[in-house]
């Protein structure tokens, strides 16, 4: 069973809180993978200007390693900060791991005349090269994320010991928002893509569960033929796919994004102030329904935080926190060990209909319903 | 050598065991009632007065002679035209359980004499061809057990809805929202959809009767079933009742009907369902519709605007059109625009290597609703032997690889893909229909399968009955003789189509929750889909399992 716990505080905390926070939830989970995703970066040893970008990943070999340093010194990206890992390998299950990285460069001089649009994609694209010339090169170079103000770990193993054994617990990263996920891979092969928190342009999400939609799903993404949609190695990386589709793509606000995946009822669309609009936008994204049964967590560029549940509800998720500071997690027992001094009588447990919010500035939760009017004027 | 008359056998001569069924009559049993050769729709059988010779011998006189006694019995023709067809109407009539037809284990001659006066075979019915098919063989395997999320089927909410017409792009739609543009129509129905079988081919009250069934489904069960009406036209009471919304009016090459149906357009009262223009049908392909003389009664004639008792058969194309894609520019345009844009418009194509074809003019056509492609073993009510038997493609690969190809272009969601064609040929509708959803079909159409289940027709791919053509139907569903379809309780054809209905809902959900899907149709789930048939699987893109 997947384990998913988000924190997000004012105050930047070190991952390792919310790595021992999976401990709680330990129950039932087999241990297999961990995934991170730090937003909201601070170095102790690096005044880091968010608007750089992070490339993480991980050489497998110290060839891996050159031709990394040389892509991105073709594509004109300048090398400000190299984070070295105080890695304990013994700790780590696979022997392949040449070097744990996560970088900060300068953005090319020639980006400046870029849009913001293009600067965007280039990062994705140079993204997609890295992996691309890790696949081709027997894996050896795998590209999780390159995003500013964004850094991603995975590995295979369990979350605690992959925490020790980058000495997560130095408190030389810390972040305002991390996400993390135990669990490899649920229906599919092991592979390190595979892991949540999935990332594209800025947009990660993380879910529990299975998605039973997959392939219809895959397949409609596919067919859009945008650079970033691919990889698919986990049935859930479509979740971040879709938010990406309707955030960058459609450019609606994000409530429309459970509008998307779990569609009002007929009856209830009946009765809805945009009911013919909700209609219509169901009927056009009709294959990106999902199906469930997941809950799906999620985080943006501005570090808002999100939690929705498929139309069933049949995976748990829990939100919980205090002004300044809220946690997310599949199991109540996780919101608590992150989060300890809140009251637990807040907590809250979406319903079906429901999009929890935590917005940047982290004062309190919104919890909208999708019965709700729909936020977009022009629909009206 | 000149013939020998004495004896009365010729080329065409047959006996009992060359005919298909053969006649058991018990004679201790008979009563002598009559019934069963005034049912026989064939007139296979016949009263006969027989007599037989008694020897006599007195051997005191030493003379010996002969008596006679004259019986009466039942006996068979065995001419082409009387042949039986094993529709057991005898046996359901007769009171004493004296008569029945029992199918010819042996290899029968009249294979050969379906050809007298130079005239090939014409019937009704399916391909002749029995057995489990494609369809039967897939298996849904892809069981939700990792992450226990199985589904109730009787207790969970299941969305078994599709969606008929064309669907536009999400960022179009947004546009189109934004500058108030034309939103195509959809319809949201059942995925199961009676097809298309004219006013005409079936009889006044078995269409009485589906319609009644249609509309029970819609407005009692909730089932949003749609019927297609097939090529020559809707009652005119109905083109203007609010039961048009669950009709899909066919126009056929003939375009028999359409004389009413544009007359009645200013006096409906709601758009029907969607509009199907029929290019092909996948039991005779490259045949127009073959309505005989026999079917064409004064109902027929008056709603298809042509004399009574005359051939209708219609031309295989239609004729005013140069190709497919001046048929996508005029038609389907025309079509919608003479329902103000409100109705989808479809055309249905006989499966063919040549579909993608079809489908990618109608991709880039933005009026076209959908696509609905018929299969060889579709069902028809009259067509020649050879084209049923021998002419068109099998459903389930050539609905993949259109949907594949949709699949590329990322077009899946815009052109709604219709299959039909032998769904439930072996009762297992169902199945079958949800097989051809998960590889790629929005809905399937089934004909046959509605007259079987839900009129009680006799016919089989064993050449038993399939007299449809001819208008004799001893069910009375696709005769127009009012001796004949008065035997058809229209309430009772009513009850059963919801029946049916309601079974094929139930086993959807029963095919859903285990895969842990409910809240859409798994249109192209073909990750679900696994066949113990290692060539059927690489062609169709699924698991091959054993």
């Amino acid at each position: 069973m997947c384990r998913l716990a988000l924190k997000t505080a004012i105050e930047p905390f070190s991952p390792y809180e919310v790595l021992t926070a999976m401990e709680a939830m330990q129950e039932g989970y087999d241990g297999s993978g961990l995934g991170l995703l730090l937003r909201g970066l601070n170095f102790d040893d690096f005044k880091y200007d968010s608007k750089n970008p992070v490339l993480s990943g991980i050489a497998h070999s110290e060839a891996a390693w050159q031709r990394l340093n040389s892509i991105m010194e073709q594509r004109g990206y300048e090398l400000q900060y190299d984070h070295k890992f105080e890695t304990i390998p013994s700790l780590v299950e696979a022997k392949d791991r040449y070097r744990y990285f996560l970088r900060v460069y300068k953005m090319p001089a020639a980006f400046a005349e870029k849009s913001t649009e293009e600067i965007e994609d280039e990062l994705m694209l140079t993204r997609l090269f890295l992996r691309a010339n890790g696949e081709e090169n027997g894996n050896d170079l795998t590209a999780f994320s390159f995003w500013p103000d964004v850094a991603t770990i995975k590995e295979v193993g369990w979350p605690l010991d992959i925490g020790n054994a980058l000495t997560l617990h130095d408190n030389r990263i810390t972040s305002r928002v991390c996400m993390a996920q135990g669990r490899q891979n649920t229906n599919y092969g092991i592979n390190l893509y595979a892991c949540h928190p999935f990332f594209i342009q800025g947009i990660a999400t993380m879910t529990n569960g299975e998605n039973t939609a997959f392939v219809p799903i895959r397949d409609w993404l596919l067919g859009k033929h945008y650079p970033g949609y691919m990889g698919y190695q986990s049935d859930s990386e479509v979740f971040a796919h879709i938010l990406h589709y309707t955030l960058k793509q459609l450019k609606l606000p994000l409530q429309a994004y459970k509008h998307i995946i779990t569609p009002l009822k007929n009856a209830e669309l009946d009765k809805h102030p945009q009911g013919v609009f909700l209609r219509g936008l169901r009927d056009v994204c009709r294959r990106l329904i999902i199906d469930g049964p997941n809950a799906v967590i999620g985080t943006l560029p501005d570090e808002t935080c999100l939690l929705v549940m498929d139309h069933k509800k049949m995976r748990p998720a829990t939100v919980g926190g205090r002004d300044g500071a809220w946690a997310i997690a599949s199991e109540m027992c996780g919101v608590a060990a992150m989060i300890p001094d809140r009251d637990p009588s807040l907590d809250f447990q979406p319903m079906r209909e429901h999009t929890i919010i935590v917005p940047p500035d982290r004062k309190e939760l919104t919890i909208w319903s999708q019965l709700d009017p729909y936020p977009l004027a022009q629909v009206a | 050598m000149v013939s020998a008359r004495s004896v009365s056998v010729g080329p065409s001569s047959l006996s009992y065991t060359d005919l298909p069924w053969i006649i058991q009559h018990r004679e201790d049993r008979c009563t002598l009632c009559g019934h069963c050769t005034a049912v026989c729709p064939k007139e296979a059988i016949y009263l006969a007065y027989r007599r037989q010779r008694m020897p006599k011998l007195d051997v005191l006189k030493k003379s010996r002679g002969n008596e006679y006694r004259t019986f009466v019995g039942i006996r068979q023709k065995t001419n082409m035209a009387n042949a039986c067809i094993g529709c057991s109407m005898c046996s359901m009539v007769c009171p004493n359980e004296a008569i029945m037809p029992v199918p010819n284990t042996n290899e029968h001659r009249t294979l050969f004499f379906h050809n007298q006066k130079g005239q090939p075979q014409t019937r009704g019915g399916r391909r002749n061809v029995s057995g489990p098919n494609l369809l039967d063989r897939i298996m849904f395997n892809r069981i939700s057990m990792l992450t226990d999320p199985a589904l109730d089927a009787g207790r969970h909410e299941f969305n078994l809805t599709t969606t008929l017409g064309r669907t536009l792009a999400p960022e179009e739609f947004l546009k189109r929202q934004r500058e108030g543009g034309w939103i195509p129509p959809t319809r949201e129905i059942f995925p199961f959809v009676i097809g298309s079988m004219s006013f005409g081919a079936l009889s006044p009250n078995m269409w009485l009767g589906l319609l009644q069934g249609v509309a029970y489904c819609n407005e009692v069960l909730g089932i949003p079933v749609v019927m297609c009406t097939g090529e020559g036209g809707c009652p005119p009471w109905v083109l203007k009742s609010p039961y048009l919304k669950y009709i899909v009016l066919q126009i056929a090459s003939g375009y028999f009907g359409w004389d009413e149906i544009i007359r009645a357009i200013p006096e409906m009262q709601c758009d029907p369902a969607a509009i199907e223009i029929k290019y092909g049908q996948g039991a005779k392909p490259g045949d127009g519709g073959l309505l005989m003389w026999f079917k064409v009664s004064k109902l027929i004639a008056r709603l298809r605007g042509v004399p009574e008792g005359v051939d209708l058969p219609s031309p295989p194309v239609h004729q005013t059109l140069y190709s497919i894609e001046e048929s996508v520019m005029k038609m389907i345009q025309t079509m919608s625009t003479a329902f103000g844009h409100k109705v989808p418009v479809y055309p249905k194509i006989s499966a063919s290597t040549s579909a993608k074809s079809v489908l990618n003019n109608l991709v880039r056509n933005p009026y076209a609703g959908g696509l609905l492609i018929d299969g060889i073993d579709g069902g028809t009510g009259a067509a020649y032997n050879v084209s049923m038997d021998a002419t068109g493609h099998p459903i389930a690969s050539n609905v993949r690889e259109c949907y594949l190809d949709l699949v590329a272009q990322g077009k899946q969601n815009e052109i709604p893909i219709f299959a039909a064609g032998g769904i439930g040929k072996n009762g297992n509708v169902t199945q079958n229909g949800m097989a051809l959803i998960m590889l790629g079909a929005s809905g399937v159409h089934i004909g046959k399968y509605i007259m079987q289940s839900v009129a009680g027709c006799l016919g089989n791919e064993k050449s038993r009955c399939n007299v449809c053509n001819v208008g004799i139907c001893p069910k009375g569903i696709t005769s127009q003789n009012p001796k004949l379809y008065r035997r058809l309780d229209p309430d009772l054809v009513a009850e059963r189509v919801s029946e049916v209905f309601m079974s094929i809902s139930t086993e959807a959900k029963k095919i859903m929750a285990p895969l842990g899907r409910s809240q859409s149709l798994p249109v192209g789930m073909s990750d679900a889909l696994g066949i113990s048939d290692k060539d059927a699987a690489d062609r169709l893109g699924i698991k091959y399992v054993c």
